[in-house]
């Protein structure tokens, strides 16, 4: 059991998260991630670690309201507890000295990208952080994002703020701008997938943070598995970080849509339970 | 033993009462339900108590078998489980999981003339009673000797360490990755076949005993072996984390949709509960066709499983013949009465996907056994030309598993074989001063009995190298539970 001290909705449906976890605070590195599960009956799944405070003896997590397991998470106030927290796992992301490094995140990647920034910042290299959200008002972390970066860009859909577009416009735009060494991309597949293309055939370093499908995390089921480069990985402790140009991007859509239906009825079950003893109570 | 009474030998070996085939294939409860009293009394009636008796040399961890068996026979079945305890920790499982027809059973002298005592039908029912009857009771533990010892893994090797340890006056503390204790136990065998319920009331045994658990801990990644030990001030390690990491076909289609390894798929089933989706969160496809490639116990599971959840169809896919498959005879015949479809001498070469992604069918082509091996297993050879579908939506790959490297790699001076499995002595000693492995780390996948005789050697050698002294059996109870 790990107690909550935090939890807030940032912008609708993204939440931030303070879990109190003392020991993995003092063992996490940047990229790296755990699996929670929220209750004795959920999913155990996997979540990038944003931020710690080796300290305060505290991980945050970012998230999105996405489905039962998610939604679970997002009604935890601060005091409740979590049944589950198992970390850290996966690789660390491979800090080092490479020029300029292009960081891009998207929905929860905002938040998850702000740990490897501040690590690529105190290595020595010039940090452009890209951030893209659908408008304005789904943007958040800014003000941490400009203090580390040496350059921040935000990109809406709507144009309501940054610039009209997507992390893979300006992505483009920058090589060919100026001269990048790696590129590093967080958020939902379809975001990294379309990142990793804008980058392909300019010889440019892209990795990403695969968000596979988990039980374990530590290589026990298999579900995670994901194809780089011809060879069949386990994203848990292969990766989460992989070659973006390498990756087979249609079969990690095609496996990680394994369960929308399930997804679906399970949210359902949930929501319908939880408005019936609403209204029970409400009897009562 | 040749002047037994006659009518002694009369009396046939009693089976013990199952669910009707039909009925239990589609309910998660256990399969057969256990003997009498009556009936157990008969059967250990059946136990010439031979004065040297062979089977005790076939048990892994060396049950008093004719005492018990007499026992029970006495009618004093808290005496009898007591008296298995002595030398096993978790009776009420091994009872249920052993291969007894490959051990105790075997070397059972009726089995020569006909059919050997069922001892591990008499084991589980006075495990059963005694937990049943709210008797267990815990035993006389030494006094404290103020040493530690830190056992990785709650499987049946590590809960076999720290069972003995604890008795002898050890501090233990296990560590387990998973949320619920149990290893293998939990997440790998079935419910049908071993009630977590039983294995919740062993842990929970071990625990009042004073063994300290300690969940979610993946060891190499939250704490090192090293920080164990120098940090944290543990005179000992035990590495029981078993074999762990699934082992696939390398053939095309096999990352489908549809397509798991058994470790998924069981997992998915007994620990996260899918079964009772949504009322626990994890799902599961439910196929209507399922095979599972592989011959071996966790196959067997596995497609149990799955006529369990509703297929129409369940499938083994086996590329060599019955006589060949690894499994437990026992788990192959309730796998058939239970209507389980048996694809013998059938290779699978490819998963073929429909245009979403998902498994429709698996290509197979016939084999035929050819010369015998090293081993002296005849080798599957393929029929030329004689290549077939079959139509499934999902896929199962149980063909065992390969060393999990998560915690090994996080110890480089520990030395490994080949295969990546740890290097012990016979006594479960690895290559670095007090850390200790055993189970299917050190020997690949096999028993949870083996395990567990694993365990109990690797506790024995602690104690002998931390003390001085060699082990003995637990004494009297001081309390029951």
């Amino acid at each position: 059991m790990n107690k909550v001290i935090e939890r807030t909705e940032l912008v609708p449906n993204v939440h931030k998260m303070v879990i109190e976890a003392p020991l993995l605070s003092k063992k996490v590195k940047p990229g790296q991630f755990m699996i929670i599960m929220a209750d004795e009956k959920g999913e155990r799944i996997p979540i990038s670690i944003g931020d710690w405070d080796e300290k305060a003896g505290t991980v945050t997590i970012f998230f999105l309201e996405a489905g039962v397991s998610t939604m679970k998470l997002a009604q935890k106030m601060a005091g409740d507890s979590l049944f589950a927290v198992v970390g850290p796992l996966g690789h660390p992301a491979k800090i080092a000295k490479y020029g300029t490094v292009v960081l891009g995140g998207g929905c929860y990647g905002i938040g998850g990208i702000t740990s490897i920034a501040k690590a690529m910042k105190a290595a020595g290299n010039k940090v452009i952080v890209i951030t893209e959200a659908r408008s304005k008002y789904l943007l958040y972390n800014q003000e941490v994002l400009r203090q580390v970066a040496d350059e921040y860009i935000e990109t809406t859909s709507d144009g309501s703020s940054g610039i009209r577009g997507k992390v893979q416009d300006v992505v483009q735009y920058i090589t060919i701008q100026e001269k990048v060494d790696l590129a590093y991309f967080i958020g939902c597949t379809f975001m990294m997938m379309n990142c990793s293309n804008a980058t392909r055939g300019k010889h440019l370093r892209t990795l990403v943070s695969l968000n596979a499908l988990m039980l374990d995390g530590t290589g026990m089921c298999g579900v995670c598995r994901v194809h780089v480069g011809g060879q069949t990985k386990f994203a848990c402790v292969d990766g989460p970080e992989f070659d973006g140009h390498q990756v087979d991007w249609l079969q990690v859509l095609q496996r990680k849509s394994m369960y929308i239906q399930e997804e679906m009825l399970a949210y359902q079950y949930h929501t319908c339970r939880a408005l019936a003893s609403q209204k029970k109570e409400e009897r009562d | 033993m040749v002047d037994a009474p006659p009518e002694r030998t009369k009396v046939p070996r009693q089976k013990m009462p199952e669910q009707h085939p039909m009925v239990r294939a589609r309910n998660f409860n256990e399969v057969p339900t256990g003997y009498s009293p009556e009936t157990a009394q008969l059967e250990a009636s059946r136990c010439l108590q031979c004065k040297k008796p062979s089977c005790m040399d076939g048990c892994p961890v060396g049950v008093k078998i004719p005492e018990f068996v007499k026992l029970i026979k006495e009618g004093d079945f808290v005496a009898a489980a007591r008296k298995v305890k002595e030398t096993n920790a978790l009776p009420a499982v091994c009872g249920r999981v052993c291969p007894q027809e490959i051990q105790c059973e075997r070397s059972c002298v009726l089995s020569k003339k006909g059919e050997a005592v069922a001892i591990g039908h008499l084991e589980r029912f006075c495990a059963d009673f005694e937990r049943n009857s709210q008797q267990i009771c815990l035993p006389v533990k030494a006094a404290p000797n103020g040493k530690k010892v830190a056992v990785i893994g709650s499987g049946p090797a590590g809960l076999t360490v720290a069972g003995d340890l604890i008795l002898l006056g050890y501090k233990v503390t296990i560590f387990e990755a998973l949320h619920k204790p149990g290893g293998v136990l939990i997440y790998g065998i079935p419910e049908f076949r071993l009630p977590k319920e039983i294995v919740e009331s062993e842990v929970k045994y071990l625990q009042s005993l004073g063994v300290e658990l300690q969940l979610n801990m993946v060891i190499g990644a939250i704490r090192t072996i090293k920080e164990l030990m120098e940090v944290d001030g543990y005179d000992a390690v035990f590495i029981g984390v078993g074999a762990g990491t699934p082992q696939f076909l390398k053939i095309p289609g096999e990352d489908l949709c549809g397509v798991y390894s058994a470790n998924e798929y069981l997992t998915r089933a007994n620990l996260l509960k899918s079964y009772q989706f949504p009322r626990y969160d994890t799902p599961l496809a439910k196929g209507r066709s399922v095979a599972v490639v592989g011959g071996g116990n966790v196959a067997m599971d596995s497609v149990r499983t799955a006529l369990r959840l509703g297929a129409d169809n369940a499938f083994i896919v086996y590329r060599r013949s019955i006589d060949e498959m690894p499994a437990r005879r026992e788990e192959i015949h309730h796998a058939q009465q239970e209507g389980v479809q048996f694809k013998l001498l059938t290779n699978p070469e490819e998963v073929i996907g429909d245009e979403r992604g998902w498994a429709k069918a698996i290509k197979c082509i016939r084999m035929e056994l050819g010369e015998p091996d090293a081993k002296g297993r005849r080798k599957p050879v393929p029929i030329k030309g004689s290549w077939f579908d079959l139509p499934v939506d999902l896929v199962v790959i149980a063909i065992g598993t390969n060393a999990n490297p998560l915690l090994t790699a996080s110890m480089p001076e520990l030395k490994l074989n080949e295969w990546g499995y740890i290097q012990t002595d016979e006594d479960g000693r690895t290559s670095l001063p007090r850390v200790y492995a055993g189970g299917d780390i050190v020997t690949g996948s096999a028993t949870v009995i083996q395990a567990m005789g694993a365990g109990r050697m690797a506790a024995n050698a602690i104690h002998k190298d931390l003390t001085g002294k060699d082990a003995q059996g637990p004494d009297a109870c001081s309390a029951t539970m």
